[in-house]
């Protein structure tokens, strides 16, 4: 127990012997606050309509509201909605999505590819076999086509992400598992006779976690990217439920005539998200690979 | 040799065969095109007949024998909004395509591994970095942002380059195509680099990796100590070996371009395949939709054929593992 707490130490330290990469996790973390407290923290409540002015549509950043009673510091969309409030409900749903379906896909490739690595034989070729097939095809490829069949939807849009995610877990669950399998470690709680969902859950699991914590980092980068491009093609999210990718599909119209903001800032939001997990993954990635540790 | 791509073409038709399956069964259940497609003032025998003459009357089954039977001639049935064969409508759409994605690999090659290859060899400068951090930049940006933000500062604010469309075509070789012309060009350098843009980022970070194995490389040391010019070390030894890899993801990628280019295309109003699958979807066209899947899987399998082949050939040491296994 003591070596494991030196072991996450060692970690939490070397995480932040990199300043880029605690920059990126304090934006995380900044970004994820500012997502669970939107509510508490917004101006206005982007979807009561009781609060919109039209009056106000299409202000740009820094205007008065009308009634006086405020200053929309990034501007209004076409219905009078304060962007910077829009901004926080958009990144709350995108966040939601993102983490949502890299759970349900974690879990779902997480045991398919430890029974495919534990079991082997022709459970492995199928399941390899189909995720190999799906590699194959472009992401955004197999979840435009799903959701063209389910139609839109939060519940649809998770599951679409989850049908293209699983396959990186499995895969790279498979791979870890394979070298663990051969480690003595197993063959010593085989000799015990201990039942396989023990051997495979208690013993193999911890052992085959770390690259994939990397891989789930990246990955839910890659699915709020991914959803707010569908939603922007308009197959993702419905109105009710706007999304950044929604809110800059909005804004879209309003771009030839220079009204620039209403899809600026979102976009912004989306790329500040994805960039600080991205550095926080990169970072992760160095840390928890036994490989470069002096 | 043979054998294996005999194998590879087998299981490339199987994988076609069950993507139209799925995709022919998955479509049959989005909504119901008729309530879109039939005028709603049309009176019952109208709408009899309308039915009837775009087959939905039948059991899906059937409508799906009709498919596969049609799809060995040629024909993947007629789109219900235009009228016209799908796969047709969708091959007068690839050239577009096509042109788009061609220029968009070429700006990613053509500017990727020059810089991978600097960022490599000098990966603790200033400018290694920049080009790394810039790399990150471009995994992260999302295409279609980015499509946006180019217009609002090249079409809006600058007004230099048009924000849409392709630009005039002729025909070369029976192929429109628009690179012709100046205009042609102005319409194009936007989409092209969004679209090359992630690509780009790819070939950076892949080159950069290759470069800095290979010149720990024993065979890099030998040829230095040979006295070969530095040029000479780069040029031949090192880039010959790291092309193996990166002509592979270059071919692997070339269908994930057409696929992002349905985004892109969206984007700039570029008609192309994917403007139309995103309109056919709207307006739940069902044939287009599967002919596009199916037009595009046949691109993926042959491309990734192609690709298998081309690395046996680069690559002796593939050849042998191969010819053992």
């Amino acid at each position: 127990m003591a070596q494991d707490e030196t072991q996450f130490r060692r970690i939490l330290a070397d995480f932040f012997a990199n300043p880029i990469a605690a920059f990126g996790l304090t934006l995380l973390a900044l970004i994820l606050f500012v997502a669970i407290a939107a509510p508490l923290i917004s101006p206005q409540n982007p979807y009561d309509l009781a609060q919109l002015d039209v009056v106000d549509g299409r202000l740009p950043p820094g205007s008065t509201a009308s009634s006086g009673s405020g200053t929309f510091w990034l501007g209004t969309d076409d219905q009078g909605r304060d962007m910077l409030s829009a901004i926080f409900y958009g990144l709350r749903i995108s966040l939601t999505v993102g983490v949502m379906s890299t759970l349900i896909a974690l879990a779902i490739g997480l045991a398919l590819g430890l029974v495919a690595a534990y079991l082997g034989g022709w459970t492995e070729t199928v399941i390899m076999r189909i995720a190999d097939i799906q590699l194959s095809f472009p992401a955004i490829l197999i979840a435009l086509i799903l959701l063209a069949v389910l139609g839109q939807g939060m519940g649809k849009i998770v599951a679409a992400l989850v049908t293209v995610q699983w396959a990186y877990y499995a895969r790279t669950v498979r791979g870890a598992a394979l070298v663990e399998k051969r480690k003595e470690y197993i063959e010593a709680a085989r000799c015990l006779a201990l039942p396989p969902s023990r051997i495979v859950f208690r013993h193999l699991l911890p052992n085959c976690l770390p690259p994939l914590i990397v891989v789930a980092t990246v990955q839910v980068a890659a699915a709020i990217a991914l959803e707010a491009t569908l939603s922007f093609l308009g197959l993702g999210l419905p109105i009710t439920e706007p999304s950044l990718g929604l809110l800059i599909a909005n804004g879209y119209q309003y771009l030839l005539s220079g009204k620039y903001w209403i899809s600026f800032f979102p976009g912004v939001a989306l790329l500040l998200t994805i960039v600080s997990i991205n550095l926080v993954a990169d970072q992760l990635r160095d840390v928890m690979n036994p490989r470069l540790q002096r | 040799m043979l054998v294996f791509i005999i194998r590879r073409s087998l299981q490339a038709v199987f994988v076609l065969l069950v993507m139209s399956v799925l995709v022919f069964v998955g479509v049959y259940a989005i909504g119901n095109p008729v309530d879109i497609l039939i005028n709603p003032q049309a009176d019952q025998q109208e709408r009899e007949q309308a039915i009837a003459a775009l087959g939905l009357d039948k059991p899906w089954w059937t409508q799906f024998l009709v498919f596969v039977s049609g799809a060995f001639h040629g024909d993947l049935g007629k789109s219900f909004v235009h009228g016209a064969s799908a796969l047709g409508l969708i091959l007068e759409r690839m050239p577009a395509t096509l042109e788009l994605a061609i220029a968009a690999m070429l700006i990613a090659i053509v500017l990727g591994i020059p810089l991978g290859l600097w960022a490599g060899l000098k990966p603790d400068t200033a400018s290694g970095r920049t080009i790394m951090a810039g790399s990150i930049l471009g995994f992260s940006l999302p295409t279609f942002w980015v499509g946006l933000m180019l217009i609002m500062v090249f079409s809006v604010m600058l007004g230099w380059l048009p924000s849409n469309g392709r630009g005039p075509t002729t025909l070369l070789l029976g192929v429109p195509v628009s690179f012709t012309s100046l205009e042609g060009w102005r319409h194009l350098i936007l989409p092209a680099t969004n679209l090359a843009l992630f690509k780009l980022a790819l070939l950076i970070r892949l080159t950069r990796a290759g470069t800095r194995e290979a010149l720990l490389q024993d065979y890099v040391k030998f040829a230095r100590a040979k006295g070969l010019t530095n040029a000479r070390v780069i040029g031949v030894h090192v880039l010959r070996n790291i092309l193996i890899p990166i002509v592979t993801v270059i071919g692997l990628e070339f269908g994930s371009v057409i696929a992002f280019a349905i985004v892109t295309e969206t984007v700039f109003a570029w008609p192309g395949m994917g403007k139309l699958l995103i309109d056919s979807i709207n307006l739940l066209d069902r044939p287009i939709i599967v002919a596009y899947l199916l037009v595009t899987v046949s691109m993926f399998i042959v491309v990734n054929l192609i690709v298998d082949i081309l690395y046996s050939a680069l690559d002796p040491r593939v050849r042998l593992s191969e010819a053992k296994g």
